[in-house]
């Protein structure tokens, strides 16, 4: 008799309207995690800087014209080809490499597994990658090339990582990166630094881009 | 079956009354947590390459985005997939740096060499730009960018 009285209104269904709208939130606001190929600029030179000279045979010229055509160290190329081409290139450890900052000799390189040929690069720290466009290139096509010449580097770094440390380049970063965010692995963060510090310097990325032409 | 009877009689129904109220708490705590694009593009949303080898933006205050792709109003910008947006107006390579700068003065300065510039630059647009836009970051001191790109497949 009561509930006759004062009749309460149906509440059900709001709980789906709400649900309703919490899902339309949900699908149409995009949590865009902002990602991209991160490159660091070389800083601009001085005037009077002069070039150093460097051996031809340390330089991988990868050549992307205005119809989006690959021509790698004077051939044409597909572009899955580039990764094979790129990871022989700086594998090679065909001489010496570069003297250490405190004037100790170049060593060379005792963890390539490259051919050791005499007409391509010394080392992995020698061996620079010079990608030069045209200006009509497009973007999509550039992007694709550095993604390619990146990934041959992860490559290599992951198997000397694995080869050294037993786990690959990224998981080593990974464990870095959870390191120096948590307290109680403090300790091992500066054998970690070391670690992917020392994978960093015996396969360093050395892209460089070209004036593009026009 | 008395038993059965009066069991049914003395169960009440569960009160959801207050479903309502926990679901609106979570559709507002999603509306206040997502951040909507703070500058409405003057551009076409640009279709981002694809690219494997990617890395996270860590900090998003040290970003400062440039759009580059094909405007919405080619009656007024012009055709072509190279118009360069920065912060709300399609601009000029020449402009990156006053757009740097002005990103600059809201942060202390200490943080300005871990400030990224983040390019979100269309599929189609030419590398040319490109090259205006990272020397006039480069002129600038803007060493760190990141051409933005989706995760894509590897193969």
């Amino acid at each position: 008799m009561a509930r006759r009285e004062n009749p309460e209104i149906n509440a059900g269904s709001m709980a789906d309207i709400a649900f309703l709208l919490l899902i339309f939130f949900l699908v149409t606001t995009t949590m865009n995690v902002d990602s991209g190929i991160s490159k660091k600029l070389s800083e601009k030179p001085p005037p009077d800087y002069v070039p150093p000279i460097i051996k031809e045979k340390n330089i991988f010229e990868v050549n992307i014209n205005r119809n989006n055509e690959l021509l790698v160290e004077g051939d044409r190329m597909e572009i899955k080809e580039l990764k094979e081409a790129a990871k022989k290139f700086i594998d090679n450890g065909g001489g010496i490499g570069k003297p250490g900052e405190d004037g100790t000799p170049g060593k060379p390189c005792d963890y390539c597994q490259g051919e050791r040929s005499d007409t391509s690069s010394d080392h992995p720290n020698k061996a620079i990658i010079s990608v030069q466009s045209d200006r009509g290139t497009e973007y999509g096509t550039y992007i694709q090339v550095q993604n390619e010449l990146l990934r041959a580097y992860t490559e290599l770094r992951n198997r000397l990582s694995k080869q050294r440390y037993g786990m690959s380049f990224d998981e080593l970063e990974e464990a870095f990166k959870d390191a120096k965010k948590s307290a109680d692995l403090k300790d091992r963060v500066e054998e970690l630094r070391k670690k992917v510090e020392d994978i960093k310097i015996a396969y360093p990325q050395i892209i460089s881009d070209a004036e593009p032409t026009s | 079956m008395a038993k059965f009877g009066k069991k049914k009689k003395g169960l009440p129904a569960v009160n959801t009354a207050a479903l309502p109220d926990i679901v609106f708490m979570l559709l507002f705590f999603f509306m206040v947590t997502t951040t909507m694009r703070e500058t409405d593009l003057r551009i076409e949303n640009p279709r981002l390459p694809s690219a494997t080898e990617i890395k996270k933006l860590e900090d998003k205050s040290l970003v400062s985005t440039i759009y580059v792709g094909k405007s919405k109003d080619p009656n007024r910008d012009g055709v072509g997939y190279n118009k360069i947006q920065l912060n709300d107006k399609i601009a000029s390579a020449d402009q990156v740096p006053a757009f740097i700068f002005s990103k600059r003065d809201k942060l202390a300065e200490a943080m300005h060499p871990f400030m990224t510039t983040s390019i979100k630059a269309d599929k189609e647009s030419n590398v040319g730009t490109m090259t205006d836009i990272r020397l006039k970051l480069r002129d600038v001191n803007a060493l760190k960018i990141s051409y933005s790109t989706q995760k894509g497949s590897g193969n």
